[in-house]
């Protein structure tokens, strides 16, 4: 909502400042987003041409000599056609900004003539596309004086942001009410007298759709005289970026931001028949004033003669019976429509008109009739002409709504103290009825304000005239307590994990939730119900259901920028389905290139090698044991979903049933549809099956045993089936005495012809500890026997020798 | 006596002529063992000592004994100068090259993302205001997202919404992605008794994208519900919440009436800022105000819906751009960066793993 600092004052009595009022605007809710207190225009000054003369040179220019007021004459080049001895223009000195041709003028020699400055021409000014020649003023334009001024052009124009639950400050004189109430100024609007009509209106109004329009008036001025308006009229519209057409059209926009009051006007001599409001038709279309064709719907709300659909209703008028410099009966509408129709309808067909702008937050219904009295008052002074009387359909009165306001209830919400007396007194200043003096009293709802509800609403009107800067910070109420853990098991485990990947020298990703339909599919996911169905772009389809293929299209993309070593991950939502169940937490990172946790690419000290399945089992592992998982009884199983490697991945599983992640170097299939390259690895942990811990009845550790015996080391090395997993190996090893055997580790594995077909060499290192006694050789032997004995039992493997 | 005497000159100058000449270990005890050993000259000489009269041996015997202690003695300290020639030779052997420069440490080039730290800034300051921090789904229905939160079905609200619609599965209403965070005020409503603290950081989806808008962005919201809870306490706790969060005591604030349809009265917040300097912003300084968030009183019609009595519980709830907060404070110039994993940008913008934000510790470093 746009207007000039005149125009409020049109409206308003007021000494306050532009900066005062600005600032009271924003204050009681009326969001100024810009001011153009239009002061590049101040420089210029109304001047002179003393003496024209051919510049020696060139043809096409003059050499002025000119009076700024100052005394002395000043010489200007000048090469408009217009300029001569005696009229009057406007001057642009040295150091002006000229915003028209985007220059800052200084002093400079035209084909070798010294010129001082600039003769403007209104396109120069941005005033119009005018520049034939430089502007001619009428000869009592005081030379000397500011041009701006002299034109009215120094009107600042404000433009406020306008929240939908204002639709009385759509125009002027509703601002100046709400800035009246607040204490700055008088309204001194005086009431609109109605203008008497001769004769009915000829056109009769049939509302079919009673639902879409609640009243609908209709009036006929005969004789007009159609043209341009005049100037003071042009000049407010232009100010707020409107452009003039013809006086019927201007006086239109005019109402529409004076009052929020759009308006339509028919040429009555093309409107054929009488005119009906309704439905629109399947099949119908109306050619707009903006020159464009719309299809219309039963959604829709229309206005119609026998030729068919001639307005979009509260959106845009027709072509065909539109007003231009021939129109001498003119048709006036003023009409409420419902609020939701015209939004759609604007919505549907992609029209922003400021009669749409209104009418979706809702026209005073109240004023319908004084708004075509307005208007016909109107044309009546610009174009003449001999009104009929008004026709008028639908409902003419208006109930207003009564909120029961209990006064305390200024204090309950905001926590000031409003004196009764100065709330009601606020609510009568805005128009609210007041009846009754008690703690609770009665407040009619004014017809401009069809947002407000309820109490809560009525509290909101007290606290911004008001002002919110008197309501003090009061501290919430202390819970008297030192805080103590404010996360759930599932925060806390989301950001240890988050931490503990970037640890490793991983870097966090968000990426987005939506992948592109093939990414989903390979994944799992792609279910029509996790399909967006107004995706922004089509990449951007499907809700993800693995964290996995945004994080490899982003090291993918970091290695098309020459950065291939790259380590990265995310912990976020993955969607299972639409239900708040079916929302994962799930951690997940990528390596890619060289990228390991010790560091990426070459060194002195040893190059960095691909990334590989183990990596990623690190980070999972990592990821786990951030999150508390008991990861000395985690199972590591083969059988990982289809985009890994099928010998080269693994899940992590607690128990036969619970999966907690996989891990693994991807499918080539896989990377294929992901358009990645590798090497690459990748994990997913979910941390939201993680077990909750145990609560346990106390924070003190278990009793540390320090055995005071030497702690030895054992070697073995087995020959066991290829098949046979390490992990079976060494669990069986660590089973053979849980007392003395306090680790395994493994610390070779190889093959070779000397092993035989299909076997392999795990070799192992088995950490002892005595506890009782230092043990002796028999001891030892015993219990390598032991150790041997199981492993054949578990993994039939023998002893390498 | 005399060529006796000489002769033990004669050994003790060869013998310390040979110690000195030895030019390692071995050889000095080569050397030792040619005097001192069994059969050692020193020692043959010592054996001689026996056969000696009384008179000869008092003589003889400080001499012989005098040269055995020297013979030592210059064995003992030679032996000392080899072996420290010896560990200066192999510490010249084992000398590096110290400015070779060592692998960074992996802590040291992790990366945890803005959007993470200021979430963990944020539980920070609301932790010790004595919140608690909910989550709620990213995918929501209608009700949740829009009805419940007081837009009225066909409103013109909903459509400013840019709302991302799923496609509806066989016989059910079409779900949507949430477009603010507030269906977590309802939620949480069903679930839990006032007094109610909680802000509720997460994910956001709005049809939408420039330099500072994208399709998914983080919003978080807070909501306080008691019977007392007014706008003055909002006032305390947004302008506790900025001052601590953006690290500025001074920082000033402009609270200004406005509209939501689930808060009633609503205002909007301004951040006094100065942003005259290129690609910098100043807050509590400057002529500038920045919008920085919405807030408002719970709009009775929601708290109904969230199965309260708006005449006996009352409260305020409020919703700003995570991701808007963390540019504004850390600079980031464009939010669309934010979602593109540029490792180049994280390494930048990102925090380190171990710069935990506590208030004990200052939330930034």
């Amino acid at each position: 909502m746009k207007f000039t600092l005149s125009w409020l004052k049109d409206h308003l009595e007021t000494d306050a400042t532009l900066d005062e009022i600005v600032e009271r605007l924003t204050s009681i809710g009326l969001e100024v987003e810009s001011v153009d207190d239009k002061a590049a225009l101040k420089p210029f000054v109304i001047a002179k041409v003393l003496t024209a003369a051919k510049h020696p040179d060139a043809d096409k220019l003059q050499v002025l000599s000119v009076d700024i007021g100052s005394g002395t004459p000043i010489q200007v080049v000048c090469g408009a056609p217009n300029a001569r001895a005696g009229m009057i223009g406007a001057f642009a000195a040295p150091g002006t900004y000229v915003p028209g041709i985007d220059v800052t003028l200084s002093v400079g020699k035209i084909r070798g003539v010294e010129s001082h400055g600039m003769m403007c021409s209104e396109r120069e000014l941005e005033l119009s596309d005018e520049h034939n020649g430089i502007i001619d003023l009428p000869q009592d334009a005081p030379v000397g004086t500011s041009f701006a001024a002299y034109a009215h052009l120094d009107d600042p124009v404000i433009e406020i942001n306008l929240t939908p639950n204002h639709p009385e400050a759509t125009g002027v004189y509703g601002i100046a009410r709400d800035l009246a109430a607040s204490g700055l100024g008088k309204l001194k609007t005086a009431p609109v007298e109605p203008v008497a009509g001769k004769g009915a209106t000829p056109v009769k109004v049939k509302i079919e759709a009673p639902d879409l329009c609640r009243v609908f008036a209709l009036r006929l001025v005969r004789n007009v005289k159609n043209g341009p308006s005049p100037k003071w009229l042009q000049q407010r519209l232009m100010a707020i970026g409107l452009r003039p057409i013809n006086a019927l059209v201007d006086m239109t926009n005019y109402i529409t931001f004076d009052r929020g009051r759009p308006l339509h006007v028919f040429d009555a001599a093309k409107v054929a028949g009488d005119l009906v409001v309704r439905r629109g038709k399947e099949g119908e279309s109306v050619l707009a004033l903006d020159g464009r064709t719309y299809a219309v719907t039963p959604d829709m709300c229309v206005i119609a003669d026998d030729n068919g659909v001639e307005s979009l209703a509260g959106v845009m008028g027709g072509e065909h019976s539109g007003c231009d410099e021939n129109t001498t009966d003119v048709l006036i509408e003023a009409a409420v429509w419902e609020p939701l129709t015209v939004a759609r309808t604007g919505r549907t067909l992609g029209i922003i008109t400021d009669a749409r702008y209104r009418n979706e937050r809702g026209i005073d219904p109240a004023f319908n009739g004084p708004g075509i009295e307005l208007a016909t008052r109107m044309v009546l002074d610009l174009c003449g002409g001999e009104p009929a009387e008004v026709e008028v359909s639908g409902e003419t009165g208006f109930t207003p709504k009564v909120v029961s306001f209990p006064v305390s209830e200024v204090k309950r919400l905001t926590g000031i103290d409003v004196p009764g007396s100065t709330s009601l007194d606020i609510l009568t200043r805005l128009g609210f009825v007041v009846k009754g003096d008690g703690d609770v009293v009665e407040v009619a709802v004014p017809s401009w304000r069809p947002d407000v509800d309820g109490k809560a609403d009525l509290v909101e009107e007290v606290m911004r005239i008001h002002g919110v800067d008197e309501i003090r910070p009061q501290p919430l109420s202390s819970h008297g307590v030192v805080n103590g853990k404010i996360l759930t098991t599932l925060q806390i485990r989301t950001r240890a994990a988050k931490r503990a990947l970037a640890v490793r020298g991983m870097m966090e990703a968000v990426t987005w939730s939506f992948i592109p339909v093939k990414h989903a599919e390979l994944f799992g996911g792609g279910q029509k119900h996790l399909k967006l169905a107004n995706p922004i772009a089509a990449d951007m389809s499907d809700m993800r259901p693995s964290l996995l293929p945004g994080l490899v299209a982003a090291a993918q993309r970091n290695a098309d920028r020459g950065l291939g070593d790259v380590a990265l991950f995310e912990v976020s939502g993955t969607y299972e389905g639409d239900t708040p169940e079916a929302q994962r937490r799930v951690a997940a990172g990528v390596r890619r290139g060289t990228a390991k946790l010790g560091g990426s690419g070459r060194h002195w000290a040893g190059n960095a090698q691909g990334v590989g399945v183990f990596d990623a089992k690190a980070d999972a592992i990592a990821v786990l044991e951030a999150c508390g998982a008991p990861v000395d009884r985690l199972q590591i199983e083969t059988g990982a979903p289809s985009w890994y490697h099928p010998g080269r991945s693994g899940v992590i599983k607690l128990g036969p049933k619970v999966v907690l992640g996989h891990f693994g170097e991807f499918h080539p299939t896989a990377l294929e549809v992901l358009d990645a390259s590798g090497p690459l690895c990748g994990f997913e942990v979910f941390v939201d099956t993680v077990p909750e811990p145990k609560a346990k009845p106390t924070r003190t550790k278990p009793k540390l045993e320090l055995s005071s015996f030497q702690a030895v080391k054992r070697d073995f090395a087995f020959v066991v089936d290829k098949a046979v997993e390490a992990g079976t190996l060494t669990r069986a090893a660590l089973a053979a005495d849980k007392k003395l055997i306090t680790g395994v580790s493994v610390f070779d594995v190889f093959e070779g012809a000397a092993l035989g077909a299909g076997k392999k060499s795990i070799a192992i290192e088995i950490s002892i500890q005595p506890v009782e006694k230092t043990l002796t050789d028999e001891d030892f032997e015993a219990l390598a026997k032991r150790v041997v004995e199981n492993v054949a039992k578990q993994t039939g493997g023998v002893l390498r020798t | 006596m005399n060529a006796n005497a000489g002769n033990l000159e004669v050994l003790e100058s060869a013998l310390l002529a040979d110690i000195a000449a030895a030019a390692d270990e071995q050889a000095i005890e080569a050397v030792r063992i040619a005097a001192l050993g069994k059969k050692g000259s020193v020692s043959e000489l010592l054996k001689t000592l026996g056969a000696m009269t009384a008179e000869e041996r008092q003589v003889q015997g400080p001499a012989i004994n005098g040269l055995k202690n020297r013979v030592t003695e210059a064995l003992a300290a030679r032996k000392a100068e080899l072996k420290n020639a010896a560990v200066a030779a192999r510490l010249v052997a084992e000398t590096l090259d110290v400015t070779l420069p060592v692998r960074q440490s992996p802590a040291e080039r992790g990366r945890i993302h803005p959007i993470s730290q200021v979430i963990d800034e944020i539980a920070a300051i609301f932790g010790d205001m004595g919140f608690a921090i909910a989550e709620g789904p990213d995918i929501e229905t209608d009700h949740y997202n829009f009805t419940a939160l007081n837009f009225p079905v066909g409103h013109p609200a909903r459509e400013m919404h840019d709302t991302f619609f799923l496609q509806a599965a066989e016989g059910n209403e079409a779900k949507l992605l949430r477009t603010h965070t507030s269906p977590v005020q309802i939620r949480t409503m069903e679930a839990q008794k006032p007094p109610i603290r909680i802000v509720i950081p997460g994910k956001t989806y709005r049809m939408d994208s420039d330099a500072t808008h994208t399709p998914m962005f983080h919003q978080l919201e807070g909501l306080v519900i008691d019977r007392t809870a007014n706008v003055a306490n909002m006032r305390w706790v947004l302008e506790e919440f900025c001052k601590a969060f953006f690290e500025v005591p001074s920082l000033k604030m402009r609270f200004r009436p406005s509209f939501f349809p689930f808060t009633e009265p609503s205002l909007e917040v301004d951040i006094q800022c100065d942003r005259s300097r290129p690609g910098e912003v100043r807050f509590g300084e400057g002529n500038d105000w920045m919008e920085i968030l919405g807030c408002g009183m719970v709009h009775p019609n929601v708290l109904r819906a969230g199965g309260l009595d708006p005449d006996e519980y009352q409260g305020f709830a409020w919703g700003m751009g995570i991701d808007r907060i963390a540019m504004l404070k850390y600079g980031m110039p464009d939010l669309r960066a934010f979602f593109d994993a540029d490792v180049r940008w994280l390494s930048h913008y990102g925090f380190r793993p171990l710069d935990m934000p506590t208030l004990f510790g200052g939330l930034s470093t």
